[in-house]
């Protein structure tokens, strides 16, 4: 049996997996650049993290076009169709992730001229783990790498108990000074934020499965 | 797998053309009143594999065939079967249309003459009520004496389905019924399918893999006389466990 043909639609599922691919990168960029800006208070980071999510927002448009493309010329069917349904759901959680590091950017903004609240250390491991966890879907993605993407489950609550932890931590920051109240609670947003993240980085783990295998099945 | 109550069922099925293996140990369960289609690339032994069903196979000279074919738990290559019964209960739609060069009436009323009954007035009831099941008794009834040819393509096709109808067949075998076909007409025999299988169990053999995602509810991937892999239609389509099944409803397969 010879292998290789309905090389168009090939090439279609190619492009279509490198666009999206492309999509995560800005997305973990945007998330790593929105926490910098956060914790060197650097306002014109901020700036440039909220005016780039627009490549990102249409990035996701023409992903979405191409995959419906697709399906209407080329009837693909078994992995091919999990393939394109995959992208489609992963374009979803990505554009939310370009809008929660928008999110933080928007808190920098906010938060500059101020006394910080308190030395930021928690919010970066977040940051970190979140955004690994966001690069290692993509990567499972590219891969098809089943397995990487099921310790995403795992990973999860790592990001969690740090943000019950970060939660915490700043509600005694809050009761003690009242003056600190609106920072306290702008930065328990930004970890809520990451703690999205890092479950959008599940849900496409779980994309991957499904991609690979056929399954639905819930990591987390 | 199939939890239907099974109207047909083959059991180690082989069949030679002389020294010709064309169907090999094919095992199948075909629930009733449900849609199941074969699919496989080009001299794979599905049409083969469906004409033996009603045992239409026999008539290949060189033709063999072995193992056991049950229609409703008995098999209908057993020795005092008779073939021609079987070939009522179980009938067949052709991939042309092949209506005899008579009246669209004769055509329909072929099968019932050749079953004995002869009264007219019954013999119009039973045209008129196939010909209302394929929706073509509106289209036809003012012109019912005229020629089967003068029909397009496509009510050719739903006249040769009414004709097999008409004798009350239990199972219809389909093979290719709509290759020849456009859209439209092809389309109409997709709904009309809907609407049989309330009370017909039937088996399609189809080269176009979207109709067989769109009709059945079973799918049978069948590739060099084997049966590969079966089961319900969204799993074949969706998640095919075989490698080879992937491949080939992909179109990864040259």
């Amino acid at each position: 049996m010879k292998l290789g043909t309905r090389k168009k639609l090939s090439e279609q599922l190619e492009d279509l997996k490198s666009k999206t691919m492309e999509m995560g990168a800005l997305a973990s960029t945007a998330v790593e650049k929105a926490v910098e800006s956060l914790v060197k208070r650097n306002v014109r980071l901020a700036k440039k993290v909220i005016k780039e999510d627009d490549k990102i927002d249409d990035l996701e448009f023409e992903i979405e076009n191409n995959c419906m493309h697709v399906i209407a010329l080329q009837q693909p069917v078994a992995k091919d169709l999990r393939t394109i349904g995959t992208c489609l759901k992963i374009i979803t959680d990505l554009e939310r992730v370009g809008d929660r590091a928008v999110d933080i950017a928007n808190i920098t903004i906010e938060m500059a001229g101020r006394a910080p609240v308190k030395p930021l250390v928690d919010i970066p491991r977040m940051a970190e783990l979140a955004v690994g966890m966001l690069r290692d879907s993509m990567r499972a993605f590219k891969e098809g790498n089943s397995s990487l993407a099921f310790e995403l489950g795992k990973r999860d609550d790592e990001v969690d108990r740090l943000a019950h932890q970060v939660t915490r931590e700043l509600f005694s920051y809050l009761v003690e000074d009242p003056k600190k109240i609106s920072d306290a609670v702008r930065l328990m947003l930004v970890a809520s934020f990451l703690e999205r993240i890092a479950d959008h980085a599940t849900n496409i783990g779980e994309r991957v499965i499904y991609m690979e295998k056929g399954e639905m099945v819930r990591i987390n | 797998m199939v939890k239907s109550k099974i109207k047909l069922q083959t059991k180690k099925l082989n069949v030679w053309y002389g020294n010709m293996h064309v169907v090999k140990d094919f095992t199948l369960k075909i629930p009733e009143k449900k849609i199941t289609a074969v699919i496989g690339p080009s001299g794979c032994g599905k049409s083969t594999f469906l004409r033996s069903l009603n045992r239409m196979v026999e008539l290949v000279p060189g033709a063999r065939v072995s193992g056991e074919i049950l229609l409703d738990g008995e098999n209908i290559y057993d020795k005092d079967v008779d073939e021609t019964e079987i070939r009522l209960r179980i009938g067949m739609v052709f991939q042309k249309p092949n209506p005899f060069p008579k009246s669209m009436y004769e055509n329909v009323a072929y099968g019932l003459k050749v079953r004995g009954i002869t009264e007219e007035k019954k013999l119009r009831l039973l045209v008129e009520e196939s010909l209302k099941k394929v929706g073509l008794w509106e289209e036809v009834r003012d012109r019912l004496n005229r020629s089967a040819l003068e029909l397009s393509g496509g009510q050719q096709q739903r006249l040769c389905i009414a004709r097999a109808l008409a004798v009350k067949p239990e199972v219809i075998l389909m093979d290719e019924p709509c290759s020849s076909l456009d859209p439209i007409a092809t389309a109409k025999i997709e709904d009309l399918l809907f609407e049989l299988k309330k009370d017909y169990t039937i088996v399609i053999v189809t080269h176009n893999l979207q109709q067989a995602a769109r009709v059945s509810d079973y799918t049978a991937f069948m590739y060099a006389g084997k049966l590969i892999e079966h089961g319900r239609t969204e799993e074949i389509f969706e998640r095919p466990k075989d490698k080879i099944t992937q491949d080939y409803i992909t179109g990864r397969f040259g």
